[in-house]
């Protein structure tokens, strides 16, 4: 039997994530996808949506306001519910562990809304995992450009070779049981004190 | 000596956080063999998930969330005990500069007594057309009770007669400022930033409405409560510890400085200085040196009295959260949990309080009614004009 088309609403405040997971909602057949930001007026927009599962990041300091705006039954037709509350132990973790939660009006079978969070979480640790690289590759880019300012160092003040600047480094490094890079900071801010 | 317990707790960046950053920052819970691991929060119902999952061992919490989980009536409802109070007092009723002046003309007194103060916002209430809204952080909050306690208290009905809504504080400033609220009632730092910024005027507060009331409590699921019995007697040691510490005023720049660092408040020291010392500016100019407004320690404020969750309990009733049986009754009288904070801290503290004996054991709020818990069935009775 064919489904009246679910109306989900995204509270992100992280648009790139939030557009992620609209994304992900649209090619699994969702089409009344709303997204907004806490700065939005939430109330009204939520009143105007008349969501049926509403999806929030764990971030969001606005989710104690939505979860007092939902408990009032005069404010919406029907109650929304926090969705782990019907939900196992398993699946209550995943989504904190993930950064988000879900909540879904009564009476709504879990069977059409688990699709939608076990989507979220994923798209939710994607994006996670994704700005985890993100943020490692440029601190390795940043570690980079502080070692070569302490090999440029090394070249000009003891005459050393690139190789053997690096390898002073390593060295030094080893010796104290600590990052090439925090050895490279240290020289870098060193060499600044004893400038004239 | 290694650590014998590792030990994560969940906290709101607020000043009444500072017993977990303490007993971490000075040491008090290393020397208790408790490897402390403090994770700033960003909502109430974050900490309420992530302790009923177990992320968090212990959190810091509104002294009525863990009544309200007890009572199933929260998502996750898992049987939440506080074997310890955190602070007694530390709310503020901020309201916007435009509020203030026509209390002011109804005949508010610059002295924040609650009493007269909530007369003048009651006649300003009648005369004004729409419905004045006031902020609070969560519905099952210190802050949402005390400030229905005093409107209702001061005759205005706090479910007809005025809106409360619900908002985080660090949006409270701007929503007051732009008109999107006309009052708050928050903990610190909260209204002096709001202060700060220009934007309201403190009209009472919580040491007025009810002197040495409880306010934040050290949450712990029961069941790691059953399986920790050591590891939770060590870190009520450390916490009494630091609570004695805290209540030191020469050491309140120190833990200014401790607060301030942006893994915990992220907020200016000085700021967080005036809120521990209780010396606060009252906005346009006036600063007050107000009596309790911040007891960390003084007046047995860790200790977690029963009859502290039975009026609590009270007011869930009084404004419709709960029914009341004598089971729900008994459910919050248990949450609060005395015969634990004892067990942690008979070798330590001088002299155990004996405030959960029966009957009154707390000053009357600033109407002269006293919470007697004995009495607790003509306690909730009589607050009916309201409920």
């Amino acid at each position: 039997m064919p489904h009246r088309d679910l109306s989900i609403l995204i509270v992100d405040d992280n648009r790139l994530r939030a557009t992620i997971i609209e994304d992900g909602l649209r090619e699994a057949g969702h089409n009344t996808v709303t997204v907004i930001n806490s700065s939005n007026d939430t109330a009204r927009k939520i009143v105007e949506t008349a969501p049926d599962v509403v999806v929030i990041d764990l971030e969001n300091p606005n989710r104690d306001r939505l979860e007092h705006f939902f408990s009032l039954s005069r404010a919406l037709k029907k109650p929304i519910a926090m969705f782990v509350d019907r939900s196992d132990a398993a699946e209550i973790e995943a989504a904190v562990d993930a950064g988000v939660s879900a909540y879904v009006v009564d009476g709504l079978k879990k069977e059409r809304v688990k699709p939608i969070l076990d989507m979220a979480i994923s798209r939710f640790n994607a994006f996670a995992r994704l700005s985890r690289e993100l943020e490692e590759a440029r601190s390795a880019l940043e570690d980079r450009k502080i070692i070569d300012h302490a090999k440029a160092i090394l070249i000009k003040n003891r005459g050393l070779s690139e190789a053997d600047a690096y390898a002073l480094l390593r060295r030094t490094a080893m010796n104290q049981n600590r990052k090439i890079v925090e050895i490279a900071q240290s020289l870098i801010t060193a060499s600044g004190l004893l400038e004239p | 000596m290694l650590p014998e317990y590792r030990i994560t707790a969940g906290f709101v960046p607020l000043t009444d956080s500072m017993l977990l950053i303490v007993a971490k920052e000075k040491g008090f819970a290393g020397s208790e063999g408790v490897d402390l691991t403090l994770i700033k929060e960003s909502s109430w119902a974050n900490i309420r998930d992530r302790v009923a999952i177990g992320h968090f061992d212990v959190a810091h919490m509104l002294a009525p969330m863990p009544i309200a989980a007890t009572l199933g009536l929260t998502p996750l409802a898992v049987p939440v005990i506080a074997p310890m109070a955190l602070v007694l007092g530390g709310n503020a009723v901020t309201v916007s500069t435009a509020l203030w002046a026509k209390m002011k003309a109804a005949g508010a007194p610059d002295t924040l007594a609650a009493g007269p103060v909530g007369k003048a916002l009651a006649s300003v209430v009648e005369g004004t057309e729409r419905k004045l809204r006031f902020a609070v952080v969560h519905p099952h909050s210190g802050h949402n009770y005390e400030l229905r306690y005093w409107l209702a208290a001061s005759g205005i009905d706090p479910d007809r007669k005025v809106e409360i809504v619900v908002l985080p504080p660090p949006l409270m400033p701007d929503a007051l400022a732009t008109g999107g609220i006309d009052g708050f009632c928050v903990g610190e730092p909260w209204n002096s930033i709001a202060i700060a910024a220009g934007r309201g005027r403190i009209a009472t507060v919580k040491a007025a409405i009810w002197p040495r009331s409880p306010e934040k409590v050290l949450g712990v699921t029961e069941a790691w409560a059953v399986y920790n019995p050591d590891a939770l007697s060590a870190l009520l040691r450390a916490l009494y510890l630091a609570a004695e510490w805290c209540g030191q005023p020469a050491n309140h720049a120190e833990a200014a400085g401790l607060l301030a660092q942006s893994a915990y408040l992220d907020a200016p020291a000085e700021l967080l200085r005036t809120a521990l010392s209780g010396k606060l500016d009252l906005g346009g100019g006036q600063t007050e040196q107000i009596a309790e407004f911040f007891i960390p320690h003084a007046h047995a404020a860790t200790f977690p009295a029963a009859w502290q969750a039975l009026w609590f309990y009270s007011q869930m009733v009084r404004w419709g959260d709960v029914a009341h049986t004598p089971e729900n009754a008994s459910l919050a009288h248990g949450t609060f949990r005395p015969d634990l904070y004892r067990k942690a801290l008979g070798g330590i503290a001088p002299a155990l309080p004996t405030l959960d004996k029966p009957g009154i054991q707390t000053g009357p709020f600033f109407d002269g009614i006293a919470f007697d818990s004995q009495n607790l069935d003509h306690y909730i009775a009589s607050q009916r004009p309201y409920a």
